[in-house]
């Protein structure tokens, strides 16, 4: 019979090979599908994955959309890498916003001149590292799971946000409703291509994985933070303390979530309002599994994950095809990557029954 | 290989894409919602569905569903302009900087957006007067309940939701001048959950008639499940409550849809805001149930007289929390302006309106 033996190396080639295999299962159960609905599969499949490719507006749109994932997956990766659990990017992302847009908001309609967005994008990143410390001190601290105080402070943050935009930060001539006036030109993400919604952001996103690619793969730093997640006692051993460990690698998430967050109101969104984030602090870790924790492996997955959106927008516009699809596909793919990770670890194997049991 | 095949499956999408069109008008809707929150989402598809029936000859109609109002909507919105749709009904106040940034882009498009009041060459607002019903509703309220004390689900204090409040206690007033209301905001508009619970609180606090300016039946359950009474909104709740609802102010979106598209086959379309009540159809009382025949006499005669035009539910003078007699603009009625504007509780309303100073 078939069975799982350990292996007793992670295997390179499994490393490679299984995301493709899960996209391709993907690929395949996606495409049963569409024949059951009564769709033809190839163009339904096409629609959904070349479509977007095809035109320069698709790719911008996947651009817009992956540069958020991106910036924080990013962040995340370094956390997950150090076996540290930071849950709550969402929290950070919307924090980073927060700050960020009270520049926007109190500069708003004076004089102030071309300093407002540098600043803007300061504060967002120093706002969700502060936001970030909150969980990694309790952690370093008290000992306490910073799974559950990171994802508790989701809401935390959500409800902030809600307060102010329905609140203090009101725009006195919105008639009462929940949103903060339109950002001024100085408080505004610049635009990369005229016309177009690619903003100087996916500058950002770009820089932020060249520098962790950086970190990871040439710097004692990187070595450091692979070994405390690896081999805990090994790094201790080698001196690494796994409680700065843990501040560190939070503070840089949540800077980069932070960011993501102040050039995502400030860039595509354009003011403060509840609800403006689509979840992308949570989108982003299956980014960052998706890549393997790898940044360049995160650039991509982010924009196959974009590509999946704006695919599954097209299909329902041009297919009539339902929006629970594009979820039920999101699921699968994650479904798949999870189930085809265990080729990494462990191969198939075949033992006859007697055998078996003797191991 | 590679290239063939991207080749192959671009004439397939082609060719997908040119069966299609077939020379119908297309005609795109965007929704906040799910189209089965049995709320406001879905009311708009069934005004879509409607569309279909009586112009799907010459139209071929889209929806999105489920679009979040962030950075997802102004993309949603331009997919639907770039697939070749000539009228685009974007279906929620949050959609509104996005529909008119797309709008300037694409200056022979027409786009009409709900409940908003940014207009522009291309873009058009629309919306209900929901408040008319709320007066109604009212009354029936004051005449049903026993213990004087009515219970409000509110989603946000935006001058909607105010101006509902205010118009349920004026007609509320009539029948009873000490009328009570309770109001518990949710901070949603679909929260089955959040609304489930907010009216058991009423009820624990005594209220017995419920009302509601959230989307999802919940609340009537709640109130079945107790044998009290409730009111539905945006669509005919009944099988919810089949004991329990009174009324409910359903949302009748589909005259507006078809006349609009009319407008752009015909090329006569103009931009413009409209906003209309029981008297054009556009806000729906469903049936009358659930009370004696006196009551349902009331109600019947309060509607007809506010759709010949003889009752306006904000007739002056309207006298403020503050004691304070409302300017009255309109000459003998509120005006539309104050009516969209309205962010005060009128008398005889105990609460404070969130976020007021």
């Amino acid at each position: 019979m078939l069975v799982l033996e350990r292996r007793t190396e992670r295997s390179m080639v499994a490393m490679v090979v299984s995301p493709l295999i899960a996209i391709t299962l993907t690929l395949v159960t996606m495409a049963i599908l569409f024949a059951l609905l009564g769709k033809n599969p190839f163009s339904a499949l096409a629609v959904y994955f070349l479509d977007p490719l095809l035109d320069s507006y698709g790719l911008q749109e996947i651009v817009v959309k992956a540069t958020p994932l991106v910036l924080i997956a990013v962040g995340l990766s370094l956390c997950y890498l150090a076996n540290v659990w930071n849950i709550g990017a969402e929290g950070q992302f919307l924090i980073g916003a927060v700050c960020g847009s009270w520049l926007a908001v109190t500069t708003h309609g004076t004089e102030a001149g071309a300093w407002v967005l540098p600043a803007m994008l300061v504060l967002g990143a120093l706002g969700g590292a502060l936001y970030a410390m909150i969980p990694a001190l309790c952690r370093v601290r008290f000992g306490a799971s910073e799974i559950l105080t990171s994802l508790m402070l989701v809401y935390v943050a959500d409800l902030l946000l809600d307060y102010l935009a329905r609140g203090p930060w009101r725009d006195p001539k919105g008639y009462n409703f929940p949103t903060t006036a339109e950002f001024d030109a100085v408080a505004t993400v610049p635009l990369l291509i005229e016309g177009s919604r690619v903003h100087i952001g996916a500058l950002f996103a770009l820089a932020a994985v060249a520098i962790v690619w950086l970190v990871l793969s040439r710097t004692i730093k990187g070595f450091e933070i692979r070994l405390v997640g690896a081999a805990p006692r090994a790094a201790r051993f080698a001196g690494f303390d796994s409680s700065k460990m843990v501040i560190f690698t939070f503070a840089v998430s949540g800077a980069l979530a932070g960011l993501a967050g102040i050039i995502e109101v400030a860039g595509p969104v354009g003011h403060l309002q509840p609800n403006f984030s689509p979840g992308y602090g949570f989108t982003a870790i299956i980014v960052a599994f998706l890549g393997r924790l790898n940044p360049i492996g995160i650039l991509i997955s982010g924009l196959f994950l974009a590509l999946t959106f704006i695919g599954g927008e097209q299909a329902q516009i041009s297919m009539k095809l339902p929006l629970d699809l594009t979820r039920v596909f999101q699921g699968l793919l994650l479904f798949y990557v999870l189930a085809c990770d265990s080729l990494v670890l462990y191969r198939f194997k075949w033992s006859s029954r007697s055998a078996s049991r003797a191991a | 290989m590679r290239k063939v095949l991207i080749a192959a499956a671009a004439m397939l999408v082609a060719s997908v894409g040119a069966a299609s069109a077939q020379g119908k008008t297309k005609v795109g809707f965007v929704y906040v919602g799910p189209i089965g929150d049995f709320g406001w989402s879905y009311q708009h598809e069934v005004g879509r569905r409607e569309l279909v029936k009586a112009l799907g000859d010459k139209i071929e109609t889209t929806y999105l569903e489920n679009v979040n109002e962030g950075p997802d909507s102004e993309r949603a919105i331009e997919q639907l302009a770039r697939a070749g749709h000539k009228l685009i009904f974007t279906t929620s106040f949050g959609f509104m900087d996005a529909t008119a940034k797309v709008a300037k882009k694409y200056p022979d498009i027409k786009f009409e957006h709900a409940t908003g009041y940014k207009r522009d060459k291309n873009l058009a607002t629309y919306s209900g007067r929901f408040y008319e019903g709320r007066y109604i509703q009212g009354q029936i309220a004051a005449k049903m309940s026993k213990t004087g004390t009515l219970g409000y689900i509110a989603s946000f204090p935006i001058p909607e939701v105010i101006s509902g409040i205010n118009a349920t206690m004026l007609g509320a007033q009539t029948v009873n001048p000490n009328i009570k209301v309770k109001i518990i905001w949710v901070s949603s508009w679909f929260d089955p959950g959040k609304e489930a619970a907010a009216a058991k609180a009423l009820l624990d606090q005594g209220a017995d008639v419920i009302m509601q300016h959230t989307d999802s039946p919940a609340a009537m359950q709640a109130a079945a499940a107790r044998g009290k009474f409730a009111f539905g909104q945006d669509s005919d709740m009944i099988k919810f409550g089949e004991k329990s609802q009174l009324t409910s102010i359903t949302n009748n979106w589909a005259p507006y849809y078809i006349a609009r598209t009319k407008a752009v086959l015909e090329g006569t379309w103009k931009t413009g805001d409209v906003w209309g009540g029981l008297n054009s159809k556009y806000v729906v009382m469903a049936p009358y149930t659930n009370m004696p025949d006196d009551v349902k006499k009331a109600a019947m005669d309060t509607e007809a007289a506010i759709i010949s035009g003889k009752l306006h539910p904000f007739k002056c003078p309207i006298v403020a929390q503050d004691g304070k007699t409302v300017e009255c603009k309109g000459g003998a009625n509120l005006d539309d302006g104050q009516i969209l504007s309205m962010n005060y509780f009128i008398k005889g309303v105990d609460d404070k309106v969130p976020g007021a100073k």
